[in-house]
């Protein structure tokens, strides 16, 4: 077990990662990209949902604003990705700042709710600003990054540019889940457990509930603004149900599905989603019914998430049998 | 060290508390008892910033705290342990205490060091002191009632407070362990230089550690002083004491 512990499993995965479109198809490089920058997203809610116990129905607006910033900065303003990408969070993360001062007022379901209102007006914004969103059409082919130095790169030169931007995609994924690991396992993070505990107890420690978390409000929404930046740029277009709440109530699913008791629990459940949902639709139309179906069985019989129900069978199985 | 002045609290009309003022100086052991519903917890909130008076005044130290919030008012010096426990369930007993030292130590705003052995010093020999150093690793929440009592207190003084408020630190506790308990406290209370204020249901631990009392009955103090005036306090024995004797 030790020996198994000491391999970096993340490493190795990013490493396995980048090698997805050298199996020269389409649509894995595809799927892959969406299932990257969705685990993104879902592990950024997963910031508020299990580490701070916050339950936030209106995480799309973040993404969204994040997509909107990174399009239109990209499109309208000719700015380099270098530069767009980077103000995808910290324009989501100054929204989030806004409107989480006023969320972090109230507490469960009027918290929960609170979220969806703010992000049902930045969805009605984003439906009829014309001039600036392109309104109800959205605004398609965004430009993709100039990759063209990825093609004096190793094994890379001979891809397609949506290879390319996959390669990107990973990379800048890995960082900011590296980063979003190092707050969790920090004080700052330990902090964020005990709200989620016990919040009254919490002051009495002299913690200041609503300012810590107003910051986690804020980190997750610039993490969910720099998957939406990378989700513009992948889907050729940013359009208004981007932020729409039945956004964030699939990244919500997400997060749920994989398990919020661990890291990379809503990774895996975007992964399982995705996937799941590009096999079935394939074969029938009621993928909702599916998915309804799903839902069901984990709240039921998996209420930690497929991470937690694999975390209990590998427990069962390391634990020496009684006689 | 505390100064309470004629705090006074209602709710929906229903005056819990009306003004309420007691004094308790550095190193004081002091307890407040009553019956149920006497208002000794509503008053523990108010002086610990949970709820805000409709009237009087707070002092620590002479500094008006009245209405500060808990997180100040926790960090200037008071800790608080409550009557049902109140800890992190799903942290470690470790844990526990350890976010006590990380929060009042100020390093809850670092986002980017390991927080794993942060205090361990601190913590394991907070731990050792009320002999939980061995439970360390669990989850607290499996712990037996009297173990997470235990350690309810030791989150409070992970805090480092000067003054300390127990509310009936002892409740719900077998005569053995609540032995046991005063025991600790008084020993802590002692090697810290802690002024103590606490609320108890159990008079024979409050006559062996109180050095003042002070009884409350419908919200108003009734009569207050030593151990021994308090005992033969006619008004006392009459709604309090009296049926026992």
């Amino acid at each position: 077990m030790s020996g198994l512990r000491r391999i970096p499993w993340a490493l190795v995965l990013v490493v396995a990662a980048l090698f997805v479109p050298a199996l020269g198809s389409r649509f894995y490089t595809f799927v892959a990209t969406d299932v990257a920058i969705l685990a993104l997203f879902a592990v950024s809610l997963n910031l508020l949902l299990g580490y701070t116990g916050l339950v936030s129905f209106g995480h799309a607006a973040y993404f969204g604003i994040g997509a909107y910033a990174t399009g239109i900065l990209m499109k309208k303003a000719g700015i380099p990705f270098l530069l767009a990408f980077p103000a995808a969070g910290v324009l989501a993360g100054l929204f989030a700042l806004v409107f989480g001062f006023f969320c972090v007022r109230l507490t469960k379901i009027y918290f929960a709710m609170l979220t969806l209102a703010f992000a049902q007006i930045v969805w009605a914004i984003c439906f009829k600003w014309n001039d600036v969103t392109g309104g109800e059409q959205g605004m398609p082919e965004i430009p993709y990054p100039d990759l063209a130095w990825m093609e004096r790169l190793p094994l890379a030169g001979q891809l397609r540019t949506s290879d390319h931007f996959y390669l990107l995609t990973v990379v800048l994924v890995a960082a900011c889940l590296w980063v979003l690991r190092r707050i969790v396992g920090s004080p700052f993070g330990r902090i964020l457990t005990t709200i989620r505990e016990n919040p009254e107890r919490a002051e009495f420690i002299g913690v200041n509930v609503r300012r810590f978390e107003l910051i986690a409000f804020v980190i997750a929404g610039a993490f969910a603004g720099l998957a939406g930046g990378l989700f513009g740029i992948f889907n050729r277009g940013v359009f208004p149900d981007f932020v729409y709440w039945s956004k964030s109530s699939e990244v919500l699913i997400m997060t749920i599905l994989g398990g919020i008791g661990y890291f990379y629990g809503p990774a895996v459940g975007a992964l399982v989603l995705l996937v799941l949902n590009q096999q079935i639709t394939s074969y029938t139309q009621y993928w909702p019914f599916i998915l309804g179906t799903i839902l069901i069985v984990l709240l039921f019989a998996f209420p930690s998430g497929i991470v937690g129900a694999l975390d209990a069978a590998a427990r069962r199985l390391a634990r020496p049998r009684r006689a | 060290m505390l100064e309470v002045r004629k705090v006074a609290k209602a709710f929906d009309g229903f005056q819990a508390v009306a003004g309420v003022s007691l004094a308790v100086p550095r190193g004081q052991i002091a307890a407040i008892i009553g019956p149920n519903g006497a208002g000794k917890t509503t008053l523990f909130n108010l002086i610990t910033g949970h709820l805000r008076p409709d009237a009087g005044a707070v002092l620590l130290d002479g500094r008006d705290i009245t209405g500060l919030p808990p997180h100040d008012v926790c960090r200037l010096g008071m800790g608080r342990s409550f009557q049902r426990i109140n800890i992190f369930p799903r942290l470690t007993v470790f844990q526990n205490v350890q976010a006590g030292f990380i929060s009042h130590r100020g390093r809850g705003l670092d986002l980017f060091s390991r927080v794993g052995q942060l205090y361990r010093e601190e913590t394991e020999a907070l731990l050792e002191s009320l002999g939980l150093l061995d439970r360390s690793g669990e989850v607290s929440g499996f712990l037996s009632h009297g173990a997470q009592k235990q350690l309810e207190l030791g989150i409070a003084l992970a805090s480092e407070p000067r003054l300390l408020l127990l509310d009936e630190p002892t409740a719900g506790m077998s005569a053995a362990e609540t032995r046991e308990t005063i025991q600790l406290i008084s020993r802590i209370a002692a090697e810290r230089g802690l002024t103590l204020l606490f609320t108890e249901h159990d008079m024979e631990v409050v006559f062996s550690i109180a050095q003042k009392i002070t009884v409350l009955h419908q919200g108003r103090v009734i009569a207050e002083g030593a151990p021994a005036e308090v005992r033969n306090d006619p008004e006392v024995r009459r709604v309090y004491l009296g049926e026992r004797r």
